[in-house]
This record gives structure tokens, sequence and C-alpha cells, in this order.
């Protein structure tokens, strides 16, 4: 196990070391991000019998979005256009402290698991007031539904990565990985309740269905779109490019935390390389899923949001709390 | 602030040295002594400047940050230096006062002289003369004896002394709540507050009495706190010393159900004066909690038992009060109901303290202890911020009630950006300083495998839970303040005229906020202060894996278990934000063009469209419904001019001051069946009363 040193001098000289690996990650999940909600998206197409727009399709559209002009409301303020950075500055710091290809990460130590969640909320609370900005009534909805779901999703965030962090004592996301790997494999039934839990979670926080449709636009049950809608060219393609990057991070803390087999420990190319592999064979699975899941369900009724988000959160909470009853 | 004191020996240049050999020549008890002084001298003066026509008293507010900035020093200096102790020939014969300040108090002056530094420059922008006439004078008078009392009771080491200021505070706060007393409602207001403050005093005198019963006294000479650490109490004693000093601090921090005071007290009182109780007050209210259960009362001698109460109580207090902040449509009611929650989370520290010294454990018992304290100090910052802003924008905008605001983010710029780092801060984000405290409560109750039955075990799990939700809640609540106050469009018919607040205004949140910055990024060096005085305390620290790696890494317990940079952090998600900003505006660079909202299409649009404060808590009230006690009016479709509303009252006073008004009538109802009026039946009590009493003095 390697153990990222602290001390500031050499910690930097760790950094110049280690930071390719830093680097690939950062990179790989900040670009690799739309093409993993191209491969649900190619499913779901699939799915539903419907010729699909190819893997690459989520590229275009950030591509033509980008090369689009902004299209400004009148009266908004500097807060309004910052925020798009802002969302997509916090997304990238994230990419770089969940370990997805390796648990190597020199900026691990900055920020452990609940300053995951503190980025996570960052970014969600700008992207709430850059939506009531503008003083539109589907913003104010967005924003209002947003805050809805994360009063329930944040805690149980929280309680799901506790579980994982009493499990390897330690709140550090990479020890956490590594411990979590690093074991034979038992079925903990406290990670059986997290896992679930936080699938669930998942689905909340990414605006997927059962509780937010993405593919759907002007309807008056629009959560996360309904944020977005003053929003235009390089704006909002940088508010979607960081919102593919949130579902790919999710994902990725659910397969290292839960699926942790593969993972890289180290920094070395044959280790970035198999680590990579892993992951892409993990996500490819898993976008699958999603896309299944999707298929199948019905969007919940809005007010049945919080319902669904409350069993999530009791669920972390037995989770919790079967560690100690069970398992100690 | 912290490089220049920490380091303040190793200054080169001569002048520095100078100045400051003259101030660390003083020691940190002379250095408050001048503070008080300083400002009992100004006390007086506004007293007699009021009676000059034509002077601009509110420029008095700005004398008085001299004293904050001593008193700001004195609590650096004593931190780290060794306590002092001075006895003034001062009350009854016999009694003197003792002053003694630690490195305990000293935190608490530094919290007072940081927080009043920021409020004294901002009143002396927000009183206007012709407002309040001659009154602004008594304010004066009012305001910096109120500090000064605070001051007392942090430096007073016997009861006699801190029961003595801690009336006077009770006593000007009273005065400073009921500025404005033409009017009903603030004399009311200030009623409940007195009333509270006085039943909590009782508790404390009675805490005291038994503190200082022990080791067989035969003089008064157990009154001070030294004696009273020393002195031998059965544990009954203990914890009714222990339980009474949590109901009498609790009546004044506003810990659940003795919390009633502060939504009716803090939006009557003029803003700096509710920053000040908010911000400050309270967190006097904390250290008398710490003080008497730490030090008199001693760690060897907490049971967890008791901590487990305090949690409890801690989490019912910090989620009672979030859920109703949430549901507030005026700013300084939901500010306060803001505060209960914020002092819930500090007692759950201080609970989680107890429990884990309570079954042995030192170092998380310490870290509960220093998060605690942290938060106080967070507290006491962003919560003085939100509550000078909301002084801001009344004078700005003529509300309090954000029904009626929006857009205040274009006629007030400045002021939003600062109150956009107090709602950041107050939501526990990452880098500022509302995060550290919460990560480091959080890091406490997390030291849970320590423990060895199932039962406290469970409960601190279930607090840990409990505040994940709170602070989720918590950013819930002042994305709802923010974006209905600053954002959007008015939603006053008329478009109201508004304008930036003042420049002294502006310069004391300033202040705040960037204290709020520099105790977010610099957590290492402040944690460091706060563990001397769980040594000074408790003999114990964090450790020594704490802190090991170095200035930039905040490690409250070992390296492997967590860590957390702010600085890098902040360092970081800059670059990146800067770095993205900058390649899309190389590769991508196309022009802005502004045009109407876009609004899914629909072209009208008024202002009435948008969210009120009451409509986006309208989840919150939908899903914790049986936490409310709701009375709705909804217009019906066929109305000509419908109205909507909701009012929310709180539940407390249903369930337990109305059994308790009830209880006290019947009892009067009884005595008053004494009372005929006929001197006769009265003599006849007297010769019976005479006769018992004979009675018993006889009997053996």
């Amino acid at each position: 196990m390697t153990q990222t040193s602290t001390v500031p001098h050499q910690w930097i000289a760790d950094l110049l070391f280690k930071g390719l690996g830093e680097l690939f990650q950062t990179a790989s999940v900040i670009f690799f991000a739309p093409i993993f909600l191209g491969w649900v998206n190619l499913c779901r197409s699939c799915l539903q019998s419907r010729r699909p727009a190819g893997i690459l399709q989520p590229y275009r559209d950030l591509l033509k979005l980008l090369r689009k002009e902004v299209v400004l409301a009148t009266g908004a303020s500097p807060l309004f256009r910052i925020t798009p950075y802002i969302v997509f500055g916090s997304m990238g710091l994230a990419a770089a402290l969940v370990p997805a290809v390796t648990t190597d990460l020199p900026f691990g130590p900055a920020a452990d698991a609940i300053a995951l969640v503190g980025i996570f909320s960052l970014a969600r609370i700008f992207m709430a007031l850059s939506a009531m900005d503008i003083g539109t009534p589907f913003g104010d909805m967005g924003a209002r539904r947003e805050m809805m779901i994360a009063f329930l999703a944040e805690p149980a965030t929280m309680m799901v990565l506790f579980t994982a962090s009493l499990i390897s004592r330690s709140t550090s996301l990479s020890t956490i990985a590594e411990t979590l790997g690093g074991r034979h494999f038992t079925l903990y039934p406290s990670l059986v309740f997290a896992t679930t839990s936080f699938f669930l979670i998942i689905l909340a926080e990414n605006s997927r269905l059962p509780i937010d449709n993405p593919s759907t636009h002007l309807e008056l049950t629009m959560i996360h779109e309904a944020m977005l809608l003053e929003y235009s060219g390089r704006h909002l393609a940088l508010m979607e490019w960081g919102s593919s990057i949130k579902l790919l991070l999710y994902f990725s803390i659910l397969i290292s935390f839960f699926l942790p087999w593969g993972i890289s420990h180290e920094s070395s190319f044959g280790g970035l390389l198999s680590g990579f592999a892993f992951l892409v064979l993990k996500l490819f699975i898993l976008g699958t899923l999603l896309a299944i899941l999707e298929s199948t369900l019905a969007k919940l009724r809005l007010f049945r949001a919080p319902e669904f988000l409350a069993a999530a959160y009791l669920l972390a909470v037995i989770a919790f709390l079967s560690h100690f009853i069970l398992e100690v | 602030m912290f490089f220049l004191l920490d380091r303040h020996k190793r200054y080169d240049c001569v002048l520095v040295q100078g100045l400051s050999w003259m101030i660390f020549s003083f020691s940190p008890l002379d250095l408050s002594l001048l503070a008080i002084s300083f400002w009992f001298v100004l006390a007086i003066l506004s007293l007699f400047l009021s009676r000059i026509h034509g002077f601009h008293l509110c420029r008095m507010f700005l004398p008085g940050t001299a004293g904050s900035i001593l008193l700001t020093m004195s609590g650096f200096l004593g931190l780290d230096g060794s306590p002092q102790a001075k006895t003034i020939p001062l009350g009854l014969p016999g009694l003197p006062f003792h002053l003694r300040q630690d490195a305990l108090s000293s935190f608490f002056l530094l919290i007072i002289g940081f927080v009043s530094l920021g409020i004294s420059i901002f009143s002396s922008g927000y009183f206007k003369d012709d407002h309040h006439g001659k009154e602004i004078g008594f304010l004066l008078f009012q305001y910096h004896l109120f500090l000064i009392s605070m001051t007392l009771v942090l430096l007073s080491s016997d009861s006699y002394l801190f029961l003595l200021s801690w009336e006077s505070m009770a006593m000007t706060s009273y005065f400073l709540v009921v500025s404005d007393h033409e009017k009903d409602v603030v004399r009311q207001a200030g009623f409940l507050y007195l009333l509270l403050a006085h039943i909590g005093t009782l508790a404390l005198f009675l805490s005291f009495g038994i503190l200082s019963s022990g080791g067989g006294l035969q003089d008064f000479s157990g009154y001070a706190f030294e004696q009273m650490e020393k002195g031998q109490h059965s544990s009954l004693a203990l914890t009714m010393a222990f339980f009474l000093a949590f109901f009498g601090f609790g009546a004044k921090a506003g810990i659940l159900p003795l919390h009633i005071w502060l939504p009716e007290a803090h939006p009557v009182a003029p803003s700096p004066i509710s920053a000040l109780l908010s911000g400050v007050m309270l967190k006097v209210a904390i250290y008398g909690m710490v003080r008497v259960w730490f030090d008199l009362i001693g760690i060897h001698f907490l049971s967890w038992k008791w901590g487990m109460v305090v949690l409890a109580v801690g989490l019912f207090t910090a989620l009672f009060g979030i859920l109703f902040a949430l549901t507030q449509n005026d700013l300084k009611r939901l500010l306060a109901y803001s505060s209960i929650d914020n002092i819930g989370i500090i007692v759950m520290g201080l609970g989680l303290s107890i429990i884990f010294f309570g079954t042995g454990h030192p170092v998380p018992g310490a870290l509960g202890l220093i998060a605690a304290l942290y938060h106080s100090l967070n507290h006491a910052v962003f919560k003085g911020l939100l509550f000078l802003g909301a002084g801001s924008i009344l004078h700005a905008s003529g509300e309090t009630n954000l029904n009626r605001m929006g857009g205040l983010i274009r006629s007030m710029p400045q002021t939003a950006i600062l109150y956009l780092v107090a709602i950041l801060s107050i939501s526990a984000i990452p880098p500022l300083n509302g995060f550290v405290s919460e990560w480091l409560t959080f890091q406490t109750a997390l030291s849970v495998p320590l423990l060895e039955t199932g039962g406290i075990r469970s409960m601190v799990a279930l607090s840990a839970a409990g505040l994940a939700l709170v602070s989720a809640l918590t950013a819930m609540c002042f994305v709802k303040v923010y974006g209905i106050g600053f954002l959007g469009v008015p939603r006053t018919a008329p478009m109201p005229k508004r304008h930036e607040s003042t420049i002294p205004e502006r310069l004391g949140m300033l202040w705040l906020a960037s204290g709020c910055l520099l105790l977010g990024c610099l957590p290492t060096i402040v944690v460091r202060y706060l563990e001397t005085i769980t040594i000074s305390l408790t003999g114990g620290g964090l450790g020594k894996n704490a802190n090991g790696a170095g200035w930039l890494w905040l490690v409250p317990q070992s390296a492997r278990r967590a860590s957390y940079s702010p600085i890098v952090f902040l360092a970081v998600i800059v670059v990146t934000t800067l770095l993205t900003f900058l390649v899309i505006r190389i590769l991508f660079r196309r022009k802005t063009r502004t045009s109407a909202s876009w609004n899914c299409g629909y072209p009208a649009r008024t202002s009435r469209m948008q969210d009120t404060a009451d409509s986006f808590s309208q989840p919150i009230r939908h899903f914790f419904s049986p936490v409310y006690k709701m009375t709705r009016h909804l217009p019906l479709p066929t109305d000509e001019k419908p109205i909507f509303f909701v009012e929310i009252d709180d539940q407390s006073w249903f369930l337990f001051y109305r059994p308790i008004q009830k209880i006290v009538e019947k009892m009067s109802a009884l005595a008053g069946k004494l009372q005929t009026g006929k001197i006769s039946v009265y003599l006849t009590y007297s010769f019976l009363t005479l006769l018992f009493l004979l009675f018993l003095v006889k009997s053996p």
C-alpha cells in the first residue's frame, strides 16, 4: 500500500512523479464522461426499438453548443455567468479525488469523503442559485425541486460513505478503496444495504428515472432541465458536460467502494492501463444495467420522490447501524 | 493576522518590534482590563455627548473598535500563555472579585473582540442620528456596557462576579433588544427574553450553590472557582449541578425547549444588536457550559450518560431549529431559528466529547471539544455577517420579509458578494469555515468503533446521520434566503427604490467575511490553538499523530484516517475553473447576446410568478408535516381577490408553555381563595402560623 506523504515539500515532489497517474485519471474521467452517457443512451435506444444515435453523439452535441453564441437573459447577474465555470471546475476537482482508475492520487489527502459531498453540494448550490437568478417560474421550480431531492440524497450519500469508512477506519477515499479492494470476498450485510442505497442515490442525484427524466424538456415535472432552461451556448455545454462527469463519478464511487476489484494501487504504466480497462468494463456493464432499469421504470410522481429518497436514507442509516450490530 | 501574531518574535522591522514590545509587555489580562476600562469611559462619554446638539454620535461606535482590537490581541496572547489571575478588592467585604484569564476564556474573548470589531464598524454606518434621536446615546451606553459585561463573565473566576456580570449582561442586552420600545410587540419580546434569562439564572444560582458546597468549608470561600474544582461531591450532587448548568446556560443559548425567546427577540432588535446577541452572547452561554462541565466538575467526573442526554438534546435542537428556519419568511426570524440549529450542533459536539471522555477515550473527547469550540467561533463570524447583512437589506429596501424581496444583487452588488460568502459558510461548503467545524464533528462521531456498548454506539451513529440531514437542510434554507432575497426580480409591485449599503457597513461585513475565509483556509493553525485549550482543561490533546503533517494538512487523528487541506482544495478548484474559462475563451470565442428570457417560450412573465419564501419551502412543509402546526388559507377558484397564506406556529408553545401557564393559573386561583381582603382572616392566618411554628420548635 503506497501512502501519500503529507510533508509539504515532499508532497510537492511526490506530486511531480505521481502527477502522471493523477493527470491520466482526471483527464480520462473528464473526457470519457460523455462516452458513458452515449453508451447509456445507445442501450436505451436499442431497448426501446429506436435507431441509436451512436455512442459519440454527446460529443457532437457538446461541440455544437460550444460553437454557438450565448444568449443571455436580460438582467442576468455575474453569478449566472460564472456558475457554469464553477460547476465544471468543481467537477474537475471531484474527478481528481475519486479513485476511478488508480487509488494512488496525490490530491487524495486534500479532501476526504465528507469534502467530496461538500464539492457536489457546492456545485449544486451554485446551480440552484443561477436558476433563480433570472426570476423565471421554471427556474425557481427547478431549484426548489433540486434542493428538495438534495436534502435527503446528500445525507444518504454521507451515510453510505460513512459505512464504507467504518470498515476501513478511514474517511480518505483512496484508503477506503484500497481496504475494500484488498480484502477477501465476504458479503458484508452493511455493504449490501449501502450499495442498494447508493444505487437509489445515483438515480436521484443524476436526475435519472424514476425521479427525473433526462430526455424531456418542457414538462411541468422536470427538475434538472428546468434549472438549465436559461442557459445556452458554451455555458450550457459546460453544465451538460459537468452533469455527465457527475454521473460517471457517482458510478466510479460505486465501483471503487463496492465492486473494487481490479483498480490500480500504484501509478505504473501497466497498473494504470489495467485499472482503466477494468473501469471501462465495469462501466459498460453498469451502463447497460442503468439503461435496462430506465426503460422498465415509470417516472414517479413528484411527491413520491421524497419517499423514494427517504428509503435510500433509511437504508444508508441501517447499513451504518448494521455494521455495529452484525459485523464488529 | 494569525501569522502576524504567531511569529511576532521574528520581526526584523524596528518599528514593528517597538510597537509589538509595547503591546506584548502587557499581560493578556491587563489588555482585557484595558479594553474594559476603555469601553467604560466610552459608554459614560457617549451619555454626556448625547446632550450636545449636532454631534454625530454614531461615529462613537468607531473608537469602540480600539477596545475590540485590544480584546482580540489579549485573546491571541492568552491562548498560548499561562493562565493569569488577579484578585480585586471590590464587591462585598471579605468576598473579593477573582479574575482569571486562561486559554478557554481567552478563546471566547477572541470571539467577542473579533466579531464586535466588525459589528462596531458596521454600526457606525448603520444607525442614523435623525432616526433614533437622543436615544442613540443611551444605545451606545448600553452597547458598551453589554460588551463589558460579556468580557467580565469570561474573566470572572468566582460565582459571585460571574453571576453579577451574567445578570448585567442580561439587563443590558434587554435594554438593547427593546431599543424600539414604542412598539407593543417589541416590549412583549423583551419581557419574554427577560423572563427566560432569569429562570436560567435561577438554575445557575443553584448549580453554583451545589458546586460551592463541597469540601465542608465553614465560610464563603467556596464561591471561588478554584475551590469548586477541588471540592468533593456525591455523584447525585454532581448530576444535579451538571443539569442545572445545562438548563441555566441552555436558556441563554437557546436549546430546546428554552429557545422561544430567540425568534421573538432577534427580529425586533436592531440588526447589529441581533448580530451581537446571536453571534457573541449565545457563545458566552456555551462558554459557561464548557467552564462548568469540563473545568469545575472536571472531566474525570463526567459520565457518558450525561453526554447521551446532551447529545440527544443537541440533535433535537439542531433539527428543530433548521426545520423551523426553513419555513420562515421573515429574514431575521429565520436567522434566529438558524442560530438555534447551530447551537444544537455545538451542543452535539460537547455531548460527543462528554461521551468519549466519560468512556475513557480522551483523544476523540478532545476532538469533540475542539469541534464544538471551532463551531462556536465560526458561527459567531458567519451569523454576525448574516445579521448585519439583514440590517443592510432592511435599510436599503425597507424589508425583512423575504416574500417581498428579490433582485437585491442588482442594487447592492457588493453586499451580495459578502452575503454569498456567509451563506456558503453556514451551508458548510468547503473551503469556507462552516465546513471545517462540521467536518471535525463528523470525525469525532466516526470514532464510534472505540465505544464498547451497542446503545452508545447506535446513539452516536444516529447523531452523525442527524447531523448530515441538518447540514443538507441548512443548504436548502440558505439557497432559499439568497435565491429569494438577492436573485430574481423584486416581488413588490412598484419597483422600490434601493441603494447599496454605506461604506462602514460594507467594511464591517468585509471584516467578518474575510474571517469566514481565513478560518476556513487555515484550520491547522486554529486547531493548534484550540488544542492548547483542551490541554489546559483536560491535560490531553489530540495525540502525537495529529497535525504531524505540517500546516498544510488538517489531520485530527492520523494521516491514514482522515485529512483535509482547504488551501490545496481551493487552489485546485480555482485553477480548474480558470483553466476551463481560458480554454473556452481561446478555443470557442463566440459572441454573447442579450435577449429576453426564454422561459419555455411563455411570453408573459410577472414578478409574482416567482417562488416566494413560502412556496420554496413547500416540499419541506409537505414532507415534515407532522412537525408543524399550520394554519393555511387556500383561495378558491371563484375568489375575486385570491390570497394565500400559511402560518406556522412553534409547537413548543403548545407542548410546554401552555400547560405550565395553565398550572400556574390554577395554582394562583387556589391561592386567591385564601385572600379574602378581611383583616381578621389575615390575623387568623398569622396566629395559626405562629402556633405551627411554636409547635415545630417545641417538638424535639
